[in-house]
């Protein structure tokens, strides 16, 4: 255990230890390139104050950058999770990919569950910002998989080509992708592939594992578009997610093909239901009941999910606190797409619209990915009965538009109810 | 329902994580980390770091990320600090024997920078010789390497780096320009002057962590002629370079060796000086670069020699080896080759550039003979 626990106390520039021996050394300037011998046995790395440190974020456009200040850092950078993840790994993503002047990106990422709290002075206002003004101090998050509150939810399917919900879950006790071990991320796949093998009836399905699937697996995966390839966004592989590729990565699906698990992509599990058509309700019913059955399996082996009160499901991105959920359609909205109010009525309705090869997409033609914009602040239950409505009031535009009448833009609604 | 911050069960289970569980897959794997690496070796060395905190799984990720192609073999493996040569060397003594011809853990590489001790290296064909160039790398002792230095060590190679550059006059006067600050026609410059270098993509390099922050703390510095350049923290902390047109090595070789020497001088005069030891050589962030880090090189004509059958071999006994003109990655363009010793360690930077110069001029010879419409079999040289 000797190196293991040396192992926490030397992470990169986390040792609390020598950040006592720096204090004074704040007044002595930029370049303060002391060499610190503390001991035989401890670091002798040549250390730096904060300031010296502080990255340059002078072109940078992400919410990190709006947030990290030199005193938050200087609070910060000598702290580590009982991982030995630090701040400088967190915002690492952040310093390398400044951001676009229109998209404004997160910039930094949770190493483990403990991240949240160890740098909550820069999550809380990032978290904040990127979530409409979501308190994690103050405010509580609801968790609602009780798919039979749903209303409605069966659309009409001269408009409505497919249905989806995705969220995703990570393992309590293991660090999350950004700076898990391959040991941990084999055990991720042990514990997932394990609990998956328990679903029956329309739930039950395969695992193929990355780096053992056949060609002719690999090309089935493909043509049913399930399958993920190695990350090549920045925003993902300067955070260190694409370690040790293909190594414990893995898709699991149901015999169906309308429940699909992503095993160590960017989070621990990614969770996926679909099916095409609009049958919303049945999407998100066999979505919750796979939840819940994959979490019971889990609880019986002595796991669970990394979940609390203010943040809900915790995932490696602060963008998919909450729900981490986003519920969406593939949609054709003709008439509306070229209407100049699409927007305004999209952001009223708290949805969002994407091409429908996803986020980094444009649309084709006039179909459309509409989704939730929301993850954190209401639960499931109210984020799809959210996209249900929403798409309802679009397709009821659109009719209307057909038969050359005019439609409203709808007040906005509520965020946090 | 779990609502309760429940105790963490499974925390102390990454703890207990055996050696075995943690072994990367190897099986599609051909470099030289790979080649040496065993789970037994991985067993004992992955308790241990360097004093600045550098791990075995530090020193393997890039070998790991990128298993290589079947016919180029790559390395696999990088240092976090001096230290790490030492810390790790039941790893990296065995892919230092195998990169480097045999280079045994006890062996002595020697240094030689005195450019008196060339002989000849002046008078390389124009014709044929287009241009000549010497580079290596240099690491300043007590600063970790680019795969793990931090931000405020970067910019204290860099501010060290520009002081040191900024002393040198004569023909080494010249300028520093930070990645940073550069202005479009001053970018724009160094492009056409073909000195620019950019945010490293190729995986190998970002996947050993070495283009983190880019760009702070890089930049480039040459001298007023162009005929000396120094990179600051791009895959080393210094790569410095000299070169021109033309076939005079010679001339090239001696203003390489007086201006390592004066920078050097001034670095010590700061208290500082370069990671080295008589085993191992000049400490650089790739095992491929220890000893000389060197590498001289011409861009030559070679368009009928290059077709013979035996151009290969000739190379290969001459410890030549040839790449495209665009460098490492890139084939031969109209017949135009970048020739260089294929040997960094164990040659001091002298004997590794006389068999450049040597070997060239045998190859320029050799071409010749084959416009003439001649044999070549009686200029086949010795396995040097």
């Amino acid at each position: 255990m000797a190196g293991a626990f040396s192992r926490i106390l030397s992470a990169r520039r986390s040792v609390g230890i020598l950040s006592l021996v720096g204090a004074g050394s704040l007044t002595a300037g930029y370049l303060l390139a002391r060499e610190r011998r503390v001991g035989a046995a401890a670091n002798v790395r040549r250390l730096y104050p904060a300031s010296a440190e502080y990255p340059d974020l002078r072109k940078h456009n992400n919410c990190m950058a709006s947030h990290l200040t030199p005193a938050v850092y200087a609070r910060l950078c000598d702290k580590a999770t009982p991982n030995g993840f630090t701040l400088d790994q967190a915002i690492q993503t952040g310093v390398d990919n400044p951001g676009h002047p229109f998209i404004k990106t997160v910039g930094m990422v949770a190493g483990d569950e403990e991240s949240y709290e160890v740098f909550a002075d820069l999550f809380d206002p990032v978290i904040k910002e990127r979530h409409n003004g979501y308190d994690s101090r103050s405010m509580t998050h609801p968790t609602d998989l009780d798919a039979s509150k749903i209303r409605s939810g069966v659309f009409d399917e001269r408009y409505v080509l497919s249905s989806r919900v995705r969220t995703g879950r990570s393992i309590r006790g293991l660090s999350l992708p950004p700076a898990c071990t391959r040991a941990e991320r084999r055990e991720v796949e042990r514990v997932v592939v394990d609990a998956l093998g328990g679903l029956r009836g329309e739930l039950t399905g395969r695992y193929y594992s990355l780096t053992q699937m056949t060609e002719q697996e690999q090309q089935q995966l493909i043509d049913d578009h399930f399958l993920f390839d190695k990350p090549v966004s920045p925003l993902l592989t300067c955070a260190g997610m694409a370690r040790d590729w293909p190594d414990a990565r893995g898709i699991w699906h149901n015999n169906q093909k309308t429940f699909l698990i992503w095993i160590n992509e960017e989070d621990h599990t990614r969770v996926i239901s679909m099916e095409k058509g609009g049958n919303m309700k049945r999407v998100f019913e066999r979505f919750c009941k796979g939840l819940k059955e994959v979490e019971k399996l889990i609880v019986e082996k002595g796991w669970e999910f990394m979940w609390n009160e203010h943040l809900g499901y915790v995932l490696t991105c602060p963008s998919n606190l909450g729900t981490g959920l986003r519920a969406g359609v593939h949609i054709k909205l003709p008439l509306m797409s070229k209407d100049p109010r699409f927007p305004k009525i999209l952001d009223n309705l708290r949805l969002q619209k994407r091409g429908t090869g996803g986020v980094d997409t444009a649309a084709v033609g006039s179909t459309f990915d509409i989704s939730n914009l929301d993850r954190l602040g209401q639960s499931e239950v109210q984020l799809v009965q959210t996209v249900i409505d929403g798409v309802n009031y679009l397709i009821e535009c659109e009719k209307r538009l057909e038969k050359g009448q005019d439609i409203r833009v709808p007040p906005p609604i509520s965020q946090f109810k | 329902r779990l609502k309760q911050k429940k105790k963490m069960n499974h925390v102390t289970l990454k703890m207990n994580y055996s050696a075995e569980q943690e072994f990367p897959d190897l099986s599609k794997h051909n470099n030289h980390m790979a080649k040496v690496l065993t789970p037994d070796m991985y067993a004992g060395l992955r308790d241990k770091q360097t004093p600045s905190g550098f791990t075995l799984d530090d020193v393997i990720q890039t070998g790991v990320d990128n298993p290589g192609h079947p016919f180029i073999m790559t390395v696999g493996c990088v240092a976090g600090d001096e230290e790490t040569y030492d810390v790790f060397k039941d790893l990296l003594d065995p892919v230092i024997e195998d990169r480097h011809g045999g280079y045994k853990p006890t062996d002595k590489h020697k240094t030689d920078l005195n450019s008196d001790n060339l002989q000849g290296g002046d008078d390389l064909d124009p014709n044929y010789v287009l241009s000549s160039r010497v580079r290596t790398g240099r690491s300043i002792r007590g600063f970790c390497l680019p795969p793990h230095c931090s931000r405020g060590e970067r910019r204290g190679i860099e501010n060290l780096s520009i002081e040191a550059l900024s002393s040198l006059d004569g023909d080494l006067k010249g300028k520093y320009y930070a990645l940073r600050n550069m202005t479009d026609e001053e970018q724009q410059q160094l492009i056409d002057d073909h000195f620019l270098f950019d945010k490293p993509v190729s995986p190998l390099l970002l996947a050993s962590g070495m283009a983190r922050d880019w760009p702070d703390a890089r930049g480039i510095w040459h001298n007023d002629n162009k005929t000396f350049l120094v990179w600051v923290n791009e895959e080393d902390h210094l790569r410095v370079i000299s070169m021109q047109k033309g076939g005079n090595m010679r001339e090239v070789f001696t203003r390489f060796c007086e201006g390592l020497t004066k920078i050097e001088g001034l670095f010590k005069e700061k208290g500082h000086e370069f990671m080295w030891n008589e085993h191992l050589g000049y400490v650089l962030t790739c095992p491929s670069n220890l000893g000389t880090g060197l590498r001289a090189g011409v861009h030559v004509k070679l368009p009928n020699l290059s077709k013979h059958e035996s151009f290969g071999e000739v190379l290969k006994r001459l410890r030549l080896q040839k790449r495209g003109t665009g460098g490492v990655d890139t084939a031969a363009v109209g017949g135009v080759f970048d020739i260089s010793n294929a040997d960094r360690l164990g040659f001091s930077e002298v004997e590794l550039v006389q068999m450049v110069v040597d070997g060239v001029q045998l190859l320029v010879d050799m071409e010749k003979r084959l416009e003439g419409g001649q044999s070549i079999s009686d200029l086949m040289p010795e396995q040097k």
